[in-house]
């Protein structure tokens, strides 16, 4: 926890003066940014409190900042619940206001499905804060005490049955010094109205009826539209430009060069050509016309199908250790039984719906951004390098975004708009066409492993070895990057739960020849798709059934730690007393989500059920598929269900949606295509050629179950994810007979 | 000079008649419901209705909608009642929301013209647009809810064995 935000005494602030709202948390000062998407109600002009975490203003309206990036796991409502739950605010007296981008929050980055994770006990001891100082001020009020006074929605009540309201209690509760904050009480889980329920979110009647603000609908500043042409290679530059046919174009303002970016990508733009125009159809016919040639540098090379057969070599051999228990290696030297399987899987990106966007306005001395970002203050630092700023003169207004899925956590395209700023001296908004969002992403990873075991008399698992090889996230942040860092192997890897004697994991180099980022799940996709594939085979091999097998691999209850087995692993940040490896927990949603899906009954011919479960994001999920696979081949998902352990959930129905959704993403690892380059170029281009799933390649129902549980809050938008493509090609395998060991499937079952 | 109406009101454009209906709405009425998606009708993220039927706004050139009427999802209903948008909050269908004015106005349009769709006639009709949140699970049972509050009566569904 970040210490700014320890809530002592001297945090309190007493009184914004001017304002008299009662204020927790922290403060500092600029401009109070506008609630972007509308809210229970627009807050009072005069509140100048939209930088703290709680406001309560004379009026009894609240003031909750969000501070992070709302993309569809409804944080802007979890946020709120918790804190409104202990203040015991009444829900329509509610107002969300959005944070800028500002160190002073702590973290911001809304990736890795931890801002519950990271915020709820310090958004707790805020909101109970308020309910404290409410009852003191009635207290001191009526001259009894504070333990005679309970606060209830938005009203303080003695036991003789009088009674303020808290919006009365405003300003007495300015003159009190409110104890430490771990002498004020949080409630007991009992007393919870708004965390754990299914409310609906804030936000749902904006978005129903096309009111909410996406980085494209920020109507102010009033911007000119700017386009841009970038390298068709990571690292290539311009080399002539023959802008006269775009100059020519109705409504063409300005074309201009962006600087091609120096050294590790990190979030730099490109680099390119910049079209800026009057409005986007006229900056659109003009890219069409504008000519440029380029340098396409050392990446030009890139080639995919060589890249596969490279990474497919590397784990063909010894690689560096990552994990050992045992003797794996020399045993399975000797083993005459081993199943041995390679899996493959290919780039793939984010694709939000809504395509990179932002606006930027350079001042002199500071530059205001609206972008549709995950990470304002990443937008911040990268925006303060293109201009030559120090980042706290970049505020950062973060809109709705249109998805995320750890693209917009790179704001390449902030600061795009804010160096277009600069040289024309115009507001500036920079859309991304679909084309530039799939050919110039930072790609989720590509990547083969090789895995082998033998078995004992039993079929159990003796012996077991794991390499993984993938283009890794290291070479976005650090050029010529080639040994993943041991984040991206503990994301799967480093932490299967395999229970066995002897374990050998290995990780082998690659280098990065695109901009390598993150998406949804990250590299626990490739390797749950691995790992559980490989269990489902090894089942089949014994001659066991799966979910049974399953449940005897990963072994009885208990707790592993990773580290005692020579790993080096930084359990997600999360303290391992609190967010341990536990094995039960495992088991419990496997039992669980067999016993939903009648998990052994039988099935007509051409149907298949496949299993498959997963820890991430110190989140246990397990999923079952159901399919059908034609005698032609075609694949249809009749229904899956999923069982989720996240520890304390805030609302149970963003959980089931993130569930949902984040199973049907899954299926895109499955049925895409994916990224490919050839000549170091991106070969698709928009979604006739990228393939998402669609309605009819998604089941329509998707049966979900939360495990209720005391434990630490942990992921949400995350877990669902890695599991659904294994347990669907374990269910294909149950249909019909055919594995998959390399993604997509392609026309794997056709053929 | 092109003449039309949007959301009830008369418009007259005399720009590119190529401009796409999507842009001219956006950048010049600042209509923000239809949303960029993809820019070659392969998401539905910029559905309208034209005359009534969805259309994808992103590749309709201005010049095709002569004497006709557009309606955005800001036209929809007065206040989000239309049935569509009243069993989309009923189902809590989006998470991001960036695709859902589109999917709506793709599944008004298809009420409008059958008002009972099947299972299968919803998926056909409905896989046109995109939701990478992946919301098609409920968006399918906003629109079954929807086709009931439309037609207003309960109606008996044989194999069920119970009225729905």
């Amino acid at each position: 926890m970040s210490q700014y935000f320890d809530l002592t005494r001297r945090r309190f602030l007493k009184s914004t003066a001017a304002v008299g709202a009662l204020v927790v948390g922290t403060c500092f000062t600029g401009a109070a940014p506008r609630v972007m998407a509308g809210v229970l109600a627009q807050p009072d002009d005069s509140a100048k409190t939209a930088n703290l975490f709680v406001a309560l203003r004379p009026d009894g309206i609240v003031e909750i900042t969000c501070h992070r990036s709302e993309m569809g796991q409804q944080i802007r409502t979890a946020i709120a619940q918790i804190v409104a739950d202990e203040m015991e605010a009444a829900w329509d007296k509610v107002v969300v206001i959005q944070g800028k981008g500002d160190p002073r929050y702590g973290d911001q980055n809304t990736d890795g499905s931890r801002s519950i994770r990271y915020n709820m006990q310090r958004l707790r001891e805020m909101g109970a804060s308020v309910r404290y100082l409410m009852r003191q001020a009635a207290a001191t009020r009526w001259g009894v005490s504070i333990d005679s006074c309970s606060a209830e929605q938005h009203t303080v009540s003695h036991s003789s049955g009088k009674s303020f309201t808290y919006a009365q209690l405003v300003n007495d509760a300015l003159a009190i010094t409110p104890p430490e904050t771990d002498k004020i009480p949080l409630k007991n889980r009992s007393e919870w109205r708004y965390i754990n329920t299914a409310m609906a979110h804030i936000d749902l009647k904006d978005l129903v009826t096309g009111k909410a603000t996406f980085a494209a609908d920020v109507l102010e500043p009033k911007a000119l539209i700017a386009m841009v042409v970038r390298p068709p290679v990571v690292g290539g530059t311009v080399k002539n430009v023959d802008a006269k046919a775009a100059k020519a174009i109705d409504g063409v303002v300005d074309i201009l060069e962006i600087p091609a970016p120096t050294g590790a990508p990190l979030f730099q733009p490109k680099g390119g050509v910049a079209i800026v125009a009057k409005n986007t159809w006229a900056a659109i016919k003009a890219r069409r016309v504008l000519s440029v040639t380029w340098d396409d540098g050392k990446n030009g090379d890139y080639n995919s199908e060589e890249f596969k057969a490279n990474l497919l070599a590397t784990v063909a051999e010894p690689q560096a250790s990552v994990r050992e228990l045992g003797d794996a290696v020399n045993i399975l030297a000797k083993a005459n039984d081993k199943l041995v399987a390679d899996y493959y899987a290919p780039h793939l990106t984010q694709a939000p719906m809504e395509p990179p966007c932002a606006t930027a306005m350079y001042y002199k001395d500071r530059v205001d951004v609206w972008a549709a970002t995950q990470n304002p203050q990443a937008d911040m630092s990268t925006v303060a390098a293109i201009v030559g700023m120090k980042k706290e003169q970049i505020n950062v207004h973060v809109t709705m975004l249109g998805g995320g899925f750890g693209r917009k956590s790179k704001p390449d395209f902030s600061a795009e708009a804010a160096y277009i700023s600069m040289k024309t001296g115009q507001p500036i908004r920079v859309q991304w066409t679909r084309e530039d969002d799939i050919q110039h992403s930072f790609y989720h990873a590509v990547s083969a492993q090789h895995i082998e075991a033998s078995f004992d008399k039993n079929g159990a698992i003796e012996a077991y070895l794991h390499r993984t090889a993938f283009s890794p996230m290291a070479s976005t942040f650090q050029e010529n990057a080639t040994k993943a860092m041991s984040v991206e192997l503990r994301l799967g890897f480093t932490d299967n739960p395999i229970n066995t004697p002897n374990m050998k994991l290995e990780n082998g180099e690659a280098p990065g020849k695109a901009r390598i980022g993150w998406m949804r799940s990250v590299s626990n996709i490739f390797h749950a798709f691995a790992i559980q594939s490989f269990i489902a085979e090894a089942a089949h091999k014994a001659g066991r059934d799966q979910k049974d097998y399953l449940l005897e691999t990963i072994g009885p209850d208990r707790i592993i730690d990773v580290t005692k087995q020579h790993a080096t692993y930084d359990n997600y940040g999360g303290d391992k007393a609190l967010y341990p490896l536990d094995i039960s927990r495992l088991r419990q949603v496997i039992e669980k989500v067999a016993k939903m899906s009648k998990w052994g009954r039988k099935l007509p011919k051409g149907r298949g059920l496949g299993i498959a479960a997963h820890r991430s994001f110190l989140t246990y999920v397990a999923t079952v598929v159901e399919v059908e696979v034609s005698d032609t081949g075609d694949l249809k998902i009749i229904k899956s269900w999923a069982s989720i352990d996240a520890g304390t959930v805030v609302n149970t129905d963003t959980v089931i949606n993130q569930v949902q959704g984040g199973s049907i993403y899954g299926i895109t690892a499955a049925i895409s295509e994916g990224i490919t380059f050839d000549k170091g170029r991106v070969q698709q281009s928009n979604f006739h050629d990228y393939r998402v799933p669609r309605m009819n390649d998604a089941p329509l129902e998707i049966d979900v179950e939360i495990i209720q549980s005391d434990a630490p809050p942990a992921g949400v938008g995350e877990p669902a994810t890695p599991v659904y493509a294994p347990a669907l090609c374990n269910a294909i395998f149950a249909a019909c007979g055919k594995r998959i060991r390399q993604l997509p499937i392609g026309n794997q079952l056709t053929a | 000079m092109i003449t039309f109406t949007v959301n009830g009101q008369v418009r007259e454009f005399s720009g590119d008649p190529t401009t796409p209906v999507l842009w001219y709405l956006r950048d010049e009425l600042q209509l923000t419901g239809p949303k960029f998606g993809c820019g070659m009708a392969q998401c539905g993220a910029c559905t309208i209705h034209l005359d009534g039927v969805a259309q994808r706004s992103c590749i309709l050139p201005i010049a095709a909608i002569a004497g006709l009427k557009i309606t955005t999802i800001e036209g929809l209903s007065d206040d989000g009642d239309h049935p569509v948008q009243k069993a989309w909050l009923e189902h809590k269908v989006p998470q991001c929301g960036f695709c859902q004015c589109g999917q709506m106005m793709q599944a008004a349009s298809l009420l409008a013209s059958n008002p009972t769709p099947s299972d299968d006639e919803i998926v056909q009709n409905m896989s046109g647009n995109i939701c990478r949140c992946g919301t098609y699970p409920r968006i399918h049972k906003a629109i079954k809810s929807a086709s009931k509050a439309m037609a207003g009566v309960e109606y008996y569904v044989p194999e069920e064995g119970e009225t729905v």
